[in-house]
């Protein structure tokens, strides 16, 4: 009886739900709509299934291998894989990593920086187009084809360079030089420069061109000269975009690969000049080594790929808090 | 101190257009003298060649000669550089330095002349502030980025910033066009007192505030579009909104134009 006085009851109007809500102020959705939310939430899902992937396998791997090392894998200059129990360490990758790139970045920043000003600020229009093409072109040249270049044509060129630095900075340490063939970490450092130089401009005469018209015309009409309109108006305004320009160019010298694996005489020490062959990178030590490699050797290899994986994100995650922290006083909210 | 501007023959181009053709008008020491007219009638062209700010657009160049006192602005020889640290401007959308401080923004152009003392450049900066009127309302921010402000604030730090290095003239490019009527009063205001020290040329579509704020008026009209820009005539502001000499300016305003 109960159940029926129940049913009987006038039925309480639903109430529409948050959900419902929101559907009803958005409308009926049309089938374009949806198929197009559908591929773009699943292209973003895609991504990050694939970069979990990357990260568990590569997390994986590492953990069989060093598991397995018998040396610190952090601190040690040594890499044989092939000993029972392996021993290997990745200090000298570390270092030639970092001390490549300080290099390649040390040369390519100001250079496109200066680049990038002259095509956006200095050059007349006929001009910038074709070198803006001729760089864009630089930047579409295979790295294998940079890395013969550099072994065949600038390697040979280094002797009168090296030679100079030798004279005049040897005193400081990292630059003697004992005479043997330039296929060290200077040579590579200019190697790397050259390569990431394209990219650094680019993105770097993109962000310079859209420097604002107004705040340009303001410093002009104080009294400014062409330089001082740039150092006022123009370079605050695209300090950030350089900063993000520059990581770019730095993930590429980080993660460069053939070019250095063909310049560079590895070997598996620090030298404290940049002119003495010896050194070595994570990628190129994983290209020179994976060939030959013994299971063990390649979780080995596999270990020092994640760490390399790790300090770009360290690089990537330090540039954007210095974008955050500028973010106030940039021209985001002119 | 003030300064004459005597425009003689004046005629602007960009490119092979020809934007303003052959004005002549003489602007005393510390008055306003606002300019008037349709769009496209050359008014904002003619007050960007008093600072030769018209030459920085591509293809812009002038002939005839605007005298400041007596000196030739396009002379031979004058670096419009100079020119500029001598013929302050305001222009129509407020621009402060988005990436400087208050503080930087009003010092910009002390700076760029030359080295200062740190307890000097605070001084000019607070006389200047005080000057915009402005001083009471940021003096406790003047590390802030000059940004965060309102629109009206903004446009008087860009007045404080114009006037801090003691030009002869300051230019107003429609100051006020896109600021409230609050903001605009705050402005109107300032260039009342602004004309003790300046010789201030503003232009504006705001006939009121030409009616309010200035002592002379100029009115400029073209024939039809992709025709030169024209001084119709320059007289008191008295006598060009009560009984103007040229019919087509009583036309303007009265708004029986066109």
């Amino acid at each position: 009886m109960d159940t029926t006085q129940i049913t009987d009851a006038p039925p309480p109007t639903p109430q529409p739900t948050v959900a419902e809500q929101k559907r009803a102020a958005r409308g009926a959705t049309r089938p374009g709509d949806r198929i197009f939310l559908g591929l773009s939430r699943g292209s973003g899902i895609l991504l990050l299934v694939i970069m979990a992937a990357i990260a568990g396998f590569l997390t994986y791997r590492a953990s069989i291998a060093i598991s397995k090392d018998d040396a610190n894998f952090f601190t040690t200059f040594e890499w044989n894989t092939q000993l029972i129990p392996p021993k290997f360490g990745i200090a000298v990758l570390v270092f030639g990593t970092i001390v490549s790139s300080i290099i390649a970045m040390a040369i390519a920043v100001p250079i496109a920086v200066a680049i990038a000003l002259f095509l956006t600020h200095y050059a007349p229009r006929r001009l910038s187009g074709p070198i803006a093409y001729v760089i864009d072109l630089l930047a579409a040249v295979p790295s294998i084809v940079y890395g013969l270049w550099g072994a065949l044509i600038l390697v040979p060129h280094m002797n009168g360079l090296y030679g100079w630095l030798d004279d005049y900075l040897g005193w400081t340490g990292i630059f003697t030089w004992q005479g043997g063939a330039p296929r060290s970490m200077l040579t590579v450092g200019i190697l790397l420069a050259i390569m990431i130089l394209p990219i650094i401009t680019n993105v770097s005469r993109e962000v310079f061109r859209q420097a604002p018209q107004m705040i340009e015309e303001a410093a002009l009409a104080l009294g400014a000269t062409r330089w001082e309109v740039i150092r006022m108006a123009v370079i605050p305004f695209g300090r950030s975009g350089v900063i993000s320009a520059s990581m770019l160019g730095l993930g590429r010298a980080l993660g460069e690969t053939m070019a250095v694996a063909t310049v560079l005489s590895p070997t598996f020490d620090i030298q404290a000049s940049l002119l003495d062959p010896g050194g070595g990178t994570f990628a190129q030590n994983i290209a020179s080594k994976f060939g030959e490699a013994s299971e063990t050797g390649r979780d080995a290899l596999i270990a020092s790929g994640l760490v390399l994986f790790v300090i770009t994100l360290l690089v990537n995650g330090a540039a954007r808090m210095i974008i955050a922290r500028r973010k106030e006083y940039s021209g985001a909210n002119a | 101190m003030a300064k004459r501007i005597d425009v003689s023959g004046l005629t602007a181009y960009y490119g092979s257009h020809k934007a303003i053709e052959d004005i002549s008008m003489t602007v005393e020491p510390r008055s306003v003298t606002a300019f008037i007219g349709p769009s496209g009638c050359g008014k904002s062209t003619f007050l960007r060649t008093l600072n030769r700010m018209h030459e920085v657009t591509s293809g812009g160049r002038v002939e005839g000669k605007v005298l400041l006192d007596d000196e030739d602005l396009y002379g031979q020889g004058i670096d419009p550089v100079s020119v500029r640290r001598e013929v302050g401007m305001v222009f129509q959308r407020p621009n402060p330095f988005p990436t400087m401080s208050i503080f930087d923004n009003v010092a910009a152009g002390l700076r760029l002349n030359g080295s200062y003392k740190k307890s000097e450049l605070s001084e000019v900066v607070e006389k200047s502030l005080k000057g915009a009127n402005l001083w009471n309302e940021v003096k406790d921010r003047l590390n802030k980025p000059g940004s965060g402000l309102s629109g009206g604030q903004q446009q008087r730090l860009c007045i404080a910033r114009a006037i801090a290095v003691e030009p002869k003239v300051l230019l107003m490019d429609e100051p006020c066009s896109a600021l409230d009527p609050i903001s605009t009063l705050a402005i109107e205001d300032l260039i009342g007192e602004l004309k003790e020290r300046f010789t201030i040329v503003i232009v504006t579509h705001n006939m009121q505030q030409a009616a309010r704020v200035s002592d002379r008026t100029a009115f400029f009209n073209l024939a039809a579009v992709g025709q030169p820009g024209k001084l119709i005539e320059i007289d008191e502001t008295e006598r060009i909104f009560s009984n103007p000499s040229v019919q087509a300016t009583e036309d303007y305003i009265s708004g029986r134009f066109g």
